[in-house]
């Protein structure tokens, strides 16, 4: 599989540190001292998540040269999707006007490797041609916004990917350890009147420490994985694209492979984490700032509820 | 080299602090340790010692932590 190009979208409303001290007990201080963020985007008022994506897809087709109508498929990543039915990629899908099939995968915040390993199989059925992959996350949604530890964390986002037979995609490892405890969120409950446990809305919960050591851990372990898959070493490689979680465990990993700042781009700075639009996001502000050339090598890594885990060594 | 001292060395090197102020009863937060710095001290002891340690809130002083440590090591 080839990525042919990436777009992105952003929510208008930009939350500082600042304005979190209004309705936490926190400071600017800490939170860029212990995440490296400074800023997050928050949906507000009308916009939607398939809104979201849908504008994502279109900077993504646009940078192509291409049209809706030129997608075969169109995959979204999203860990909760705007409605619980119809599928997201559907209310995107309605949105660019296309007609192909549509499809949602969930894999919390790895959700952009494990739709890519979904498209790269589909692009080999030689059923498809074309594969539009959407990472459209709304965490804000989710998050528990008394939990001054989590809440400050998150931010909303979509991510695009074309997506083409080739052979640029060079490998993909995936991972899952079914554990809901150290990350979870719970769906709201319905009104079943037969049903006497009807679960009440349940903010996210994260261990964070848990967390922290299991992204560390297994980013090393698949990054290493897959460039001694691909016989590469690290020196050979361009780009670190890691998801964007905490500035601390980017920070760590880089130290652990000896590796230098400029190859670990960042966006969580001002972004926050936007679960599995990190990554695209991320890779489609490169290509617009002129960071991001074609032929570059990326070793791409993700790690999320699940718990789950991917890497991939990409040819861009 | 004791466990305690081993530790001690890693804190000090990685948090840039004097070995010498380093005390067994001292808690991570005396010594300007947060939550995720206490889970990378984790693992690199993991890395260094071969040990497992299972990161809990139990984990307040540098000697639980190399009780932990020691006790594995038996």
């Amino acid at each position: 599989m080839n990525i042919r190009s990436f777009g992105h979208a952003l929510p208008r409303r930009t939350v500082t540190n600042t304005e979190l001290t209004r309705i936490l007990d926190t400071s600017d201080e800490w939170i860029q001292a212990h995440t490296g963020i400074v800023s997050r985007r928050i949906m507000t008022g009308r916009e939607t998540l398939s809104g979201l994506g849908a504008k994502a897809a279109r900077m993504a087709l646009d940078r192509a040269g291409l049209t809706p109508a030129d997608i075969d498929y169109i995959l979204c990543s999203t860990t909760r999707g705007e409605m619980t039915f119809p599928s997201t990629a559907c209310l995107v899908q309605e949105k660019l006007g296309a007609t192909c099939p549509c499809l949602d995968v969930n894999a919390g915040c790895t959700g952009f490797l494990y739709a890519m390993d979904v498209a790269d199989a589909m692009l080999n059925m030689d059923k498809y041609s074309r594969v539009l992959i959407i990472c459209a996350e709304r965490i804000s949604r989710m998050a528990d916004w008394t939990d001054r530890s989590t809440c400050v964390l998150f931010g909303d986002a979509a991510g695009a990917a074309v997506c083409e037979r080739g052979d640029r995609l060079k490998t993909v490892r995936l991972t899952a350890e079914g554990k809901a405890g150290p990350l979870h969120a719970w769906p709201g409950g319905g009104n079943c009147p037969f049903d006497d446990r009807i679960p009440e809305e349940r903010p996210l919960y994260m261990n964070g420490q848990e967390i922290f050591k299991f992204a560390v851990t297994r980013s090393l372990r698949d990054i290493q994985a897959v460039m001694d898959g691909c016989g590469i070493t690290a020196d050979a490689v361009d780009f670190y694209v890691l998801h964007q979680a905490n500035r601390r465990i980017l920070d760590a990993v880089r130290d652990r492979l000896k590796q230098l700042a400029e190859k670990f781009p960042l966006n969580i700075t001002d972004h926050g984490n936007t679960s599995s639009a990190c990554i695209p996001v991320l890779l489609s502000e490169m290509e617009e700032d002129g960071r991001l050339q074609k032929g570059q090598t990326l070793v791409l890594s993700a790690f999320g509820a699940g718990l789950t885990t991917g890497a991939a060594v990409l040819q861009y | 080299m004791t466990t305690f001292e081993t530790i001690a060395k890693m804190l000090a090197e990685t948090k840039d602090l004097d070995v010498n102020e380093i005390k067994p009863e001292m808690t991570f937060t005396d010594l300007g340790l947060d939550s995720l710095d206490v889970a990378e001290l984790v693992m690199n002891m993991e890395d260094e010692l071969g040990v497992t340690i299972e990161i809990s809130p139990a984990l307040k002083t540098v000697q639980d932590v190399v009780a932990l440590v020691d006790e594995q090591k038996k």
